[in-house]
């Protein structure tokens, strides 16, 4: 088992553990032809040399948009992906050696997710995968039915899955997840798409299931900050395979505290390149609502006095300015300031 | 020790886990008895016509001994097509929900929970496989039952010991068959999917579904004999029919057949859990194991 020294001398046994940890998406060879040519779009660098370390009980949130390597992370620790180079840990053991003793401590669940077979209710479907890890019959029934009641699924549960709605389906795949008891759960987007009701039903059980029972670990992937910023004891912000920053969400607002953050709203610009050589900005994030006609941009300034200049580039190119706010940094800006690019 | 018996029960409950969709889901709605049973007999009267238009004239003859005879070949025929139509069903069980299953789980987000659970995959596939039996084996009662009905055929069941035991011999090689080629699904998706269609009909042709094999000829029969229904079939009808009514026709004697059979099942099934193995860690390495739409 690995541990992490912290302050005071105290150990902390890692649930988690990355070093250097690269993915290399390669062109694939058809079954029949021949490997498409590198030109088509070429190999594709899905992880960088990520390093992380994640203690055990600790609620642990990958930041990013999509496509910045979230996904491809969680695969290789839950022992669905090889590294192309480095090395992963999942409670001590290798992911790429040693995967028994991690899929027994593991589950994962997944946004969107259409698991299950429609013809099974959701408890026999729950059931069903709770065998896969071995639950004696009688226990993981009772642990079903326990967590069906939390969830808000007590009345679907002989239902057909194929009948249940979207919010319920996810629900269910989250008891799912927890019917297996998993010491390392892993959830990729678990509230995508779903409804504010369902999405704070999730968020609760999770954290209260990581902070009242010991040694539980969540690496939860998402892309919105509000959940993240609630929910998570550390965030990493991953951009093009790379952790740009690891800390608190309090921690990680304050790299950016000297700096002030702007909105504006505007007419819609064709041109917005010429922003980032304006003397004081030090990133900026730009956003387009077509139906309205508008576009929304965040800045990050060092220097309060780039305002001026920004308006007139604005005004410069025709475009009325509806609104212009100051507000505190929020993760999205934090984001912004290292990234140069909003989450959505 | 303590190790291993939990490593056992947890791919016995694996294995039931998986079995229980086959068992109890597919079963839950009944239009299958019409779609998956009284559809099938329609190509299995197909063939009985056509044998009824070999023997018209012999059948309606005065001779009694060449009336009796045709009769007696004509029960065969028609027995030999009904056999072969519901064995048919155990086949395209293996070819389409067996084999190509896992090209379907991974379209619908299952695979890689089954991947990253703990249990073997032999267990995921072996759970697979006794549900597709007894899936199957309850759409393939129904039809055996109403095919030898409708038609009239007769049995002779002479030896019923042996008869179960090709049965069921036939159906672990088939089906560890299936499981050899569901490791091709792990690494190839839709590609995998034109290899099942490829082996549909050409399989019900030299494996002599609706006709006694050795009528292709005794190289193509013995070729043959690596689709394990070859074997079965061609075992079960010499068992189930009277030896002189199609004679002459038989690829090897049903005990030789059994052993072979037997021989094809551990091949299978070691090679599957090879083949497995070797696949998902290609699989994993290559990104192809979670990815979708391939």
């Amino acid at each position: 088992m690995d541990f992490r020294e912290c302050a005071g001398g105290l150990r902390l046994t890692l649930a988690i553990e990355t070093k250097d940890l690269t993915r290399l998406f390669k062109k694939r060879k058809p079954l029949f032809g021949k490997r498409e040519k590198a030109d088509d779009g070429g190999d594709v660098l899905a992880l960088d040399r990520v390093s992380l370390q994640i203690p055990e009980g600790e609620l642990f949130g990958l930041l990013g948009p999509n496509g910045a390597g979230k996904t491809t992370l969680i695969k290789i620790l839950a022992t669905l992906l090889l590294p192309t180079s480095g090395q992963a840990l999942v409670a001590g053991h290798d992911v790429a050696k040693d995967v028994f003793p991690i899929r027994q401590r593991i589950n994962m669940v997944s946004g969107g997710e259409t698991s299950g077979y429609g013809l099974l209710t959701v408890r026999e479907n729950i059931w069903m995968f709770s065998q896969f890890y071995g639950v004696p019959s009688k226990r993981a029934k009772e642990h079903i039915d326990e967590l069906l009641k939390i969830f808000g699924l007590w009345d679907k549960r002989d239902e057909k899955v194929r009948a249940i709605s979207t919010g319920q389906r996810q629900k269910m795949n989250m008891v799912r997840g927890f019917v297996t008891e998993p010491s390392i759960l892993f959830l990729d987007e678990p509230t995508l798409g779903l409804d504010v009701n369902a999405s704070r039903v999730i968020r609760e059980y999770v954290m209260d299931w990581v902070k009242k029972r010991e040694h539980k670990t969540v690496l939860l992937t998402t892309h919105y900050m509000m959940e993240a910023d609630q929910m998570c004891d550390r965030i990493a912000i991953i951009h093009k395979g790379q952790i740009l920053a690891c800390d608190t969400p309090a921690n990680l607002k304050k790299r950016i505290h000297q700096d002030s953050t702007f909105r504006l709203e505007v007419d819609t610009l064709k041109q917005t390149d010429g922003f980032s050589g304006i003397a004081g900005v030090r990133n900026f994030s730009v956003s387009n609502d077509i139906a309205r006609n508008r576009t929304k941009l965040t800045f990050i300034l060092s220097d309060e006095a780039a305002v001026s200049d920004i308006m007139s580039a604005i005004m410069g190119q025709g475009s009325r300015i509806h609104s212009l706010q100051k507000s505190d940094p929020t993760l999205e800006d934090v984001f912004v300031a290292m990234c140069g690019t909003g989450l959505e | 020790m303590t190790a291993t018996v939990n490593r056992v029960t947890l791919n016995l409950r694996a294995l039931v886990g998986r079995s229980y969709p086959r068992i109890i889901g597919a079963n839950r709605e009944p239009s299958w008895v019409f779609f998956e049973t009284i559809l099938p007999l329609l190509g299995i009267a197909a063939y009985v016509f056509i044998y009824h238009g070999f023997f018209v004239d012999a059948i309606k003859s005065d001779d009694a001994v060449l009336r009796t005879a045709a009769l007696e070949r004509l029960n065969a025929l028609v027995g030999f097509v009904v056999l072969g139509g519901t064995m048919i069903a155990f086949w395209l069980n293996v070819l389409w929900s067996m084999a190509s299953q896992l090209y379907w789980e991974k379209e619908v987000g299952n695979l890689q929970l089954y991947m990253m659970a703990p249990m073997s995959r032999m267990a995921l596939l072996g759970g697979m496989a006794v549900g597709g039996v007894f899936m199957t084996g309850t759409r393939a009662i129904v039809t055996l039952a109403v095919g030898i009905y409708f038609f009239g055929v007769v049995l002779v069941v002479s030896n019923p010991l042996l008869i179960l035991a090709v049965f069921f011999v036939t159906l672990v090689a088939l089906y560890g068959m299936g499981m050899m080629f569901a490791s091709l699904y792990l690494l190839y998706g839709r590609e995998a999917w034109h290899l099942s269609a490829l082996m549909e009909e050409p399989i019900f042709l030299v494996s002599g579904f609706y006709f006694p094999v050795k009528a292709l000829g005794q190289t193509i029969a013995v070729g043959a004999a690596i689709i394990p229904a070859t074997l079965g079939l061609d075992a079960l009808r010499q068992l189930l029919f009277p030896p002189s009514s199609l004679g002459g026709l038989w690829v090897a004697d049903p005990v030789t057949e059994l052993l072979v059979l037997v021989v094809l099942a551990v091949v299978f099934l070691i090679l599957a859990r090879l083949s497995l193995a070797y696949l998902e860690r290609l699989a994993k390495r290559e990104g192809r194991l979670t990815s979708r739409h391939q």
